[in-house]
């Protein structure tokens, strides 16, 4: 794993960023009813976090996908474990988990549910 | 690139025999699906790893001829 770049650029990207989400498309303009889902989730929530496009570059769209272990897209990462897609993710909203994690992580939030 | 219920459910069952399995069509297209499934399988596993498992019976049709699943798991306890 270590030397393939996609990799290591995945790696990278979820080490400096508290919070990533990759989408299809941006949050601006989400190209998928999922990744718009789950992008505006974070925003109900209030959390500034990186969009990654992977429209953009088929090489992440297929290596995001082989560094979790999952078949789909989006998918979120907090802190650098990976915590779901989008089903995952709307169940741990409902259920307030999301906002129990990203207070257990200590990521900053304007919104408390 | 549909995938019929019966399918679905024949391949979940078979890596988990114990398994209830509520399916959805979404959009009455026989393609968008939500699926709960409930198995002893999944008790102390993360919810992650309870969809990999899911993902894993379905053999790689996830994000391919199945691309819309929406899925929830529990274990019978829950």
């Amino acid at each position: 794993m270590a030397s393939d770049p996609i990799q290591e650029e995945i790696a990278r990207t979820i080490a400096e960023n508290d919070v990533v989400l990759f989408m299809k498309g941006t949050k601006q303009f989400p190209q998928c009813g999922f990744s718009a889902t789950a992008a505006k989730i974070l925003e109900h929530l209030g959390v500034t976090f990186k969009d990654v496009n992977v429209l953009e570059d088929q090489a992440i769209r297929e290596g995001i996908k082989a560094y979790s272990n999952w078949p789909t897209i989006p998918q979120l990462y907090i802190k650098g474990e990976f915590i779901g897609g989008c089903d995952i993710m709307r169940e741990m909203y409902a259920a307030g988990e999301l906002h129990d994690l990203i207070c257990e992580k200590g990521i900053p939030h304007s919104h408390h549910v | 690139m549909a995938m019929p219920a019966a399918e679905i459910e024949r391949l979940i069952k078979a890596r988990f025999p114990d398994a209830k399995i509520e399916l959805k069509d979404l959009a009455g297209d026989n393609d968008h699906w939500a699926a709960h499934v409930v198995s002893s399988a999944f008790k102390g596993k993360s919810r992650v790893q309870q969809h990999q498992m899911v993902y894993d019976a379905l053999g790689g049709r996830m994000g391919g001829v199945l691309h819309a699943l929406q899925l929830t798991t529990a274990s019978p306890a829950d």
